[in-house]
């Protein structure tokens, strides 16, 4: 919203640019110029360094797209030795991988922001908010590490056999607990992605102004009342912004998820089975991958990565899009 | 205005001269040194570093920039001519030999060996047979129980577990030897599986790396899995006996991973890409492999060309000296003598670079 403000503001300051030009002769419309030509020339960067990487990605694999086509896509095979590749495997695991994490990330993660911006004594706020935050620095190689040495290990002694106790009726909770799988990858990734979604939630909930919960409380709303319905609805937008920008960080996650995500290039509807991600097998066979057809099939994967973002990006704001309609209806 | 954009323009000038001087390796008056650019292998890091380092030590006039990008990446990048050497832990195809602009060279330079590891009640010692190593990574043996594993150790009480398999998932020549080895032995493994840096495994789990190989074979009570020798040994992990193409039950250690090579040296193809898995010899380890340097036969540049065989011959005599202390198996002395006919091919415009002495 703030943005639309903006620009809004800036068209209108471009109608009257001439008499500017003769009002103040001492060189602010130059220094406007220079200044419109950095923000343009940092755009237009962005928007060629974007261009160059699709291209770069869709030329590099074009041999791949040639031999394998759509079926690359639908394709359930990888075997490099063979030369038969298929991507619907990883494609599967990534998405699964960033569900079960952003499941877990986003209740934890807006819980957090919550109690930091709305219930937490001031002492504590700072302190917490820093812990928080210290989680987004820790390296991913470190989770990686951490998660073979004592949550996959957690996992199959404890938490496996008892999901597969009590929940094992379930098809997502059957099988060996192996402990590295599909649950500790998105274990992993919703401890990774917590930090971005608590700390961007908790600055759209700072700036949500005072009046909305004093309106709320004025009409007799209890505090989890004016934390629904005024706090929480203005800032939706915002939240969903945060939440993007932790399904971003789930969807490309690497080194951490490959670690403990076992490596199996199959689909596999139990939570404790290993998987594979897109990113994943990048990382994994993109340094030793000698053929030309099996290094062209490793960027097509790329660029389907690149793909899949996108769409599940698109996807969400969509989505913020029409539900945002109603938000408005309340606000105004 | 027109004084200062003169001066401007001088400046400009000096600023060039200056780095064009700069420029590394255009021999220049006083400081000539010479940069040798490689890349590839990851395996062999540790010793081409050491090695690089003491060897500046024995001709100051070099140094050495190389990149650890894996074999594939080494692989590449020679035949692009973007480095002066290349790496690689599996040789190269005849394929991408014939796509490189000139003659490629293998120059072997140490060897290293796989090693099956486990976690087992007491990490007894266990003898393994390639046929049996290879019907559990096929899937066929699943539970340590198993008739074929108890026939092979009988002293041994294993556990009625089922074995988890964990592999390497990254790409990797340890990786190469181990099922280069399986396919030599197996029929089945050979057909359904076949040879690479990367395959599709019909079982198993994949940890990244050989950290991610061991530690979840640490935690995990019934597992089994392949690492490299070196890194078994720092990390003190029970390994298994193999038994080679002799019929006998070798340890895996650096002896008997240099007896591979000496096994296999009165059957050594010229060109050295020979895969030493299943090499003759009594005392021969079975997994085993060189690791090579890959370079140009006609070397493009006279300075470097001369300064590059004068290093390899360095490397596989006193460079020899070094690869015990990183964990890796020596050349074997006849092999060293076949090598340097090698380096001696190697020339400048027809005309050779190493003094045949």
């Amino acid at each position: 919203m703030i943005g639309v403000d903006a620009n809004r503001g800036g068209s209108a300051h471009g109608a009257p640019l001439p008499r500017a030009f003769f009002l103040t002769p001492r060189g602010s419309l130059w220094g406007d110029r220079i200044f419109q030509g950095i923000v343009y020339a940092a755009v237009g960067l962005f928007a060629l360094v974007m261009t160059g990487i699709v291209f770069a990605l869709v030329v590099e694999s074009m041999p791949a797209i040639r031999r394998f086509g759509l079926s690359f896509v639908t394709g359930q095979e990888w075997d490099p030795v063979k030369e038969a590749f298929g991507a619907l495997p990883f494609i599967y695991g990534t998405l699964l991988s960033s569900l079960v994490g952003m499941a877990i990330a986003v209740p934890l993660g807006i819980g957090a922001a919550i109690y930091l911006a709305e219930l937490a004594p001031f002492w504590a706020r700072a302190p917490i908010g820093f812990l928080i935050e210290l989680l987004a620095a820790v390296p991913s190689v470190v989770y990686g590490l951490w998660g073979i040495f004592v949550l996959a290990p957690f996992l199959r002694n404890w938490v496996e056999p008892l999901l597969g106790g009590t929940l094992g009726f379930l098809p997502l909770f059957q099988g060996p607990p192996y402990g590295v799988g599909m649950l500790a990858a998105g274990l992993i990734l919703s401890i990774m992605t917590v930090p971005f979604i608590a700390t961007v939630s908790r600055e759209v909930l700072l700036a949500v102004p005072n009046t909305q919960r004093e309106a709320a409380l004025a009409l007799g709303a209890t505090r989890w009342e004016t934390t629904w319905i005024a706090v929480l609805r203005y800032g939706r937008s915002g939240l969903v912004g945060a939440v993007l920008l932790g399904l971003g960080r789930a969807l490309g996650e690497t080194m951490a998820v490959t670690m403990v995500i076992g490596n199996r290039p199959e689909i596999a509807v139990s939570l404790f089975a290993p998987g594979y991600t897109m990113a994943s097998v990048l990382a994994n066979e993109f340094t030793e991958a000698t053929s030309d057809v099996y290094l062209s099939a490793l960027v097509y994967v790329g660029l389907l990565l690149l793909a899949v973002t996108v769409m599940v990006n698109s996807a969400a704001r969509l989505l913020v899009w029409t539900v945002g309609g109603s938000v408005k209806g309340i606000r105004e | 205005m027109t004084t200062r954009s003169v001066a401007a323009t001088r400046l400009m000038g000096l600023a060039l001269a200056g780095l064009l001087l700069a420029v590394p390796g255009l021999p220049i008056a006083g400081a000539a040194q010479t940069l040798m650019n490689g890349a590839g292998a990851t395996f062999p890091y540790p010793i081409y570093s050491k090695w690089f380092d003491e060897y500046t030590k024995v001709d100051p006039s070099v140094r050495f920039n190389y990149q650890s990008i894996g074999s594939g990446g080494g692989i590449r990048q020679i035949s692009e001519r973007t480095v002066d050497f290349g790496a690689t832990d599996g040789p190269m195809t005849d394929e991408q030999l014939k796509k490189a602009p000139a003659e490629l060279i293998h120059i072997p330079t140490v060897l290293g060996a796989v090693v099956a590891t486990y976690n087992l009640p007491g990490n007894p010692t266990l003898l393994f047979t390639g046929e049996v190593l290879a019907d559990i990574f096929l899937g066929k043996i699943t539970s340590w129980d198993d008739g074929k594993i108890k026939s092979l150790n009988p002293g041994v009480s294993l556990p009625k577990t089922p074995i988890v398999l964990v592999h390497r998932s990254d790409g990797s020549g340890t990786t190469y030897i181990w099922v280069d080895y399986l396919s030599k032995i197996s029929k089945e493994w050979d057909e359904k599986v076949g040879r690479g840096t990367s395959v599709k495994w019909p079982a198993g789990l994949g940890g990244k790396g050989n950290e991610g190989v061991a530690g979840q074979i640490k935690n995990t009570s019934g597992a089994l899995g392949y690492v490299e020798l070196a890194y078994a040994i720092t990390n003190k992990l029970p390994v298994a006996s193999v038994k080679n193409a002799s019929g006998k039950f070798i340890e895996p250690t650096i002896a008997s991973t240099t007896a591979a090579a000496a096994g296999a040296a009165n059957n050594m193809p010229a060109d050295f890409r020979v895969s030493l898995t299943n090499a003759p010899g009594d005392a021969a380890y079975p997994i085993a492999s060189f690791t090579w340097l890959l370079v140009y036969k006609d070397q493009p540049d006279e300075l470097k060309g001369r300064l590059l065989a004068k290093f390899l011959w360095w490397a596989i005599h006193d460079g020899q000296r070094y690869p015990q202390d990183l964990l890796y198996a020596p050349l074997p002395a006849p092999v060293v003598k076949q090598i340097e006919e090698k380096v001696k091919q190697i020339t400048f415009k027809g005309k050779p670079l190493v003094a045949t002495r």
